[in-house]
């Protein structure tokens, strides 16, 4: 059956931009469309929005208005803190050592990994057990005098493992070392008030809390220097010059704003949806797990991998029945590689190349789940019995 | 949801199935389009001509300008084992394999269809350039493409009446040039593509026999070159790297231009010839597949194609078994190849075919 309506369970992919967050950013297009940089009124009454939107995110986050850096999205942020961090710790310190999960988002992680192929660094890998979770316990075992940046992500984008991101925290704190969190897939639903997450640094991206693409954020805790990976006019407090987006730096505050007020009220809508997904699933069909920690995980977020299953043509065949998913991680080529996430859960090929991500959003109505779960288990089944068996 | 029937088109993002794709649009089809991400060399991944990231995106583009959605599949393994591996091994024993057919029995008209039915399509079209049509009793029959330049029934005589019922061809009734002028026309940004070209997974050069060297070194296996009289004449550098009917590239010094007329696995020799001594007045074919699912009569004359560029010659077909039949010319006919096929058509219509196998009989 080929269905005309399309229904969109990829929220951790992007989100649509709420209604109330465009009518906020609407002004500053082209009616306050000043320079914040500006001298004059038009420039004032930019200034004037960019550092309320500063406002709202520090509210939020429980952080000072210039300890919150406008980039152009999460993975810029990433790359800002670790490049950044890493570099000005060598120079001050000769710090030369950098400690990641092997669950990181690709941001921080090739990030990571060029720090240390082409600049030098040691680069060391937490352990994480099954369900992709790190301990301070293990952040202890690991950390050294010389680690110039400690990164753990907050909340993971495949699997939705939550991370105890406040202990890592307070741990490094202890030890007088720079701590990051990638917490764009987490801001939507989770704090990021930064006291309590003893953060030195963390990451957020507008679009996955129904905010624009192209847009984003990091907190940087004041005090601590990092190298600008974008030098110029000295905007950012010289952290990173450009330009300010003043309309989508709007829009982030207000989506930020919208997704920290109502977050009790969407986790109580979604979660029941999401948990009676993943108990149907674990039941109905075959040879499937979840990926991911069952309790410490996004409240949207489901995950899975069925045994021998091409995720991409589960993709494709969900998609040609009317439901967006993903396979965890973005790959529209075909050219489907057992994700570093997913090997790094200790997952043999045959259960990882068949992966499926399902992330439900605040519009996500019962009716969906319902349609989604009567048609899962037949797809799959399709899947298993066209695959190419090897000979 | 809709009543009308769903196609899932092939596409390469070359001028052909761009234009059959937007065909299927026009006739009201419910049209989606898939690509197969086939193996290519290690290192030159981006080099399969089928599905470079350049194609890729082109017919991105395309099914974006028809509004269709686009999907692409991964045959890699796929491709390797049915396609690439009896490649290798057919050129180490003395044949000349061509992949296209075990890529579009196996891979195009075996996974990617059978993916494209689970999927909830009805049919599976490619860009091919050939007709089908039903018979009187609802068989199914497949004939050459009117733009006989181009005629691709060859490749396509390994379909079985079970794949046709699932198989639309929408170019079969177009000539090259009405394609390139409709896909002018659709506003698709192809027009001037090139077409794809066989051996897609050896990179850009097409040279196999680079490839053989590298995943077959047992093939550079040197020989003596000999006469009909058995003088030996020069040295060959392993039996692969020769085809029947090759002239070029024997480094020969000889009055007259010599042929390759023969190639012996057992002695390693490889026998030539000047042209009039080369040919054969008969051959044998295995591994055969009739499209109506079984032969039209023991014996029968027909025309029959021995190489996908070959003209067709008359001959006399006998039924050997199930899997073989015999061929017969009146003339001697240069260049039969085993590894190749023999494709035999009443007119215009394909019957079917076999694979060469032996044409010293």
């Amino acid at each position: 059956m080929i269905q005309e309506n399309q229904v969109y369970l990829d929220y951790a992919a992007t989100t649509p931009v709420d209604p109330r967050v465009m009518q906020a950013m609407s002004a500053y297009f082209s009616q306050d469309f000043g320079n914040p940089s500006s001298y004059h009124k038009y420039g004032q009454r930019a200034e004037a929005a960019l550092e309320d939107a500063r406002r709202v995110i520090a509210q939020c986050m429980g952080c000072l208005s210039g300890e919150v850096i406008f980039t152009s999205c999460g993975t810029e942020s990433d790359n800002l803190a670790m490049r950044g961090a890493a570099m000005l710790a060598r120079q001050q310190r000769g710090a030369n050592h950098i400690l990641i999960t092997p669950v990181e988002h690709h941001a921080v992680l090739h990030t990571a990994q060029q720090l240390s192929s082409v600049y030098g660094f040691e680069l060391e890998y937490l352990t994480v057990d099954q369900y992709g979770q790190t301990t301070a316990k293990d952040v202890a075992a690991y950390i050294r005098p010389d680690t110039a940046i400690v990164s753990v992500i907050y909340a993971n984008n495949e699997i939705g493992t939550i991370n105890p991101v406040s202990e890592i925290g307070a741990l490094c704190q202890s030890k007088g070392i720079l701590f990051h969190t990638d917490a764009v897939q987490a801001a939507g639903y989770l704090p990021v008030d930064i006291n309590s997450l003893h953060t030195d640094m963390l990451s957020i991206g507008a679009h996955k809390f129904y905010g624009p693409k192209g847009i984003g954020a990091l907190y940087i805790r004041r005090g601590i220097a990092i190298l600008p990976a974008q030098t110029g006019g000295g905007q950012e407090f010289g952290f990173r010059a450009g330009t300010q987006n003043v309309p989508y730096i709007v829009g982030m505050a207000e989506a930020l704003r919208l997704a920290q007020t109502e977050r009790d009220q969407r986790i109580s809508a979604i979660k029941p949806l999401r948990d009676h997904l993943i108990g149907t699933v674990l039941e109905l069909i075959p040879d499937v797990q979840l990926t991911g920690h069952p309790e410490s995980r996004l409240p949207n977020h489901a995950s899975f991998v069925f045994k021998g299953v091409d995720g991409n043509a589960l993709l494709m065949m969900l998609d040609v029945e009317g439901f967006a998913c993903s396979s965890g991680s973005a790959c529209k080529t075909g050219n489907p590689e057992p994700s570093d996430v997913l090997t790094s859960l200790g997952l043999s090929a045959d259960w990882a190349l068949g992966s499926l991500r399902v992330t439900l959003g605040i519009n996500t109505t019962p009716a969906e789940i319902d349609a989604f779960l009567a048609t899962l288990p037949k797809v799959v089944d399709k899947v298993r019995k066209i695959r190419y068996i090897l000979p | 949801m809709s009543d009308k029937p769903v196609v899932a088109i092939a596409m390469s993002g070359g001028v052909d199935s761009s234009v059959a794709a937007a065909l299927l649009v026009e006739q009201g089809y419910k049209v989606i389009g898939v690509m197969l991400n086939l193996w290519s060399e290690p290192g030159s991944e981006n080099l399969n001509r089928c599905c470079t990231p350049d194609s890729q995106a082109m017919a991105r583009q395309v099914a974006s300008i028809l509004s269709i959605p686009f999907y692409v599949l991964d045959a890699r393994q796929l491709f390797y084992d049915a396609v690439v591996k009896p490649f290798i091994h057919d050129y180490t024993h003395n044949r000349t394999p061509n992949p296209c057919l075990s890529c579009n029995r196996q891979v195009r008209w075996g996974f990617l269809l059978n993916y494209a039915l689970a999927a909830g399509a009805d049919f599976l079209a490619t860009g091919h350039y050939a007709r089908l049509s039903q018979n009187t009793d609802s068989t199914y029959r497949l004939s050459r493409g009117v733009d006989a330049t181009k005629d691709q029934s060859y490749v396509l005589h390994v379909l079985t009446q079970e794949k046709l019922a699932h198989a639309l061809f929408p170019l079969g009734e177009h000539t090259k040039q009405e394609v390139r002028q409709m896909a002018s026309k659709y506003g698709l940004p192809v027009a001037n593509r090139p077409d794809s070209q066989d051996l897609c997974f050896i990179g850009a050069s097409g040279d196999y026999a680079g490839f053989l060297t590298k995943y077959a070194p047992q093939a550079r296996n040197p020989g003596p070159i000999l006469d009909r009289q058995g003088n030996i004449l020069g040295q060959h550098q392993g039996l692969a790297f020769y085809t029947i009917g090759q002239r070029k590239g024997l480094r020969l010094a000889y009055p007259a231009p010599l042929y390759v007329l023969e190639k012996d696995l057992l002695s390693n020799t490889i026998v030539v010839g000047p042209r009039a001594q080369s040919g054969s007045k008969q051959f044998m074919a295995e591994n055969v597949n009739w499209i109506e699912g079984q032969p039209p009569e023991p014996a029968f004359p027909a025309s029959i194609k021995i190489r996908y560029t070959a003209h067709d010659i008359n001959g006399t077909v006998n039924l050997l078994d199930g899997d073989r039949f015999r061929v017969e010319f009146e003339n001697l006919v240069p260049d039969i190849t085993p590894g190749q096929a023999a494709v035999l058509y009443n007119g215009d219509v394909c019957l079917g075919g076999g694979i060469i196998s032996d044409q010293s009989m």
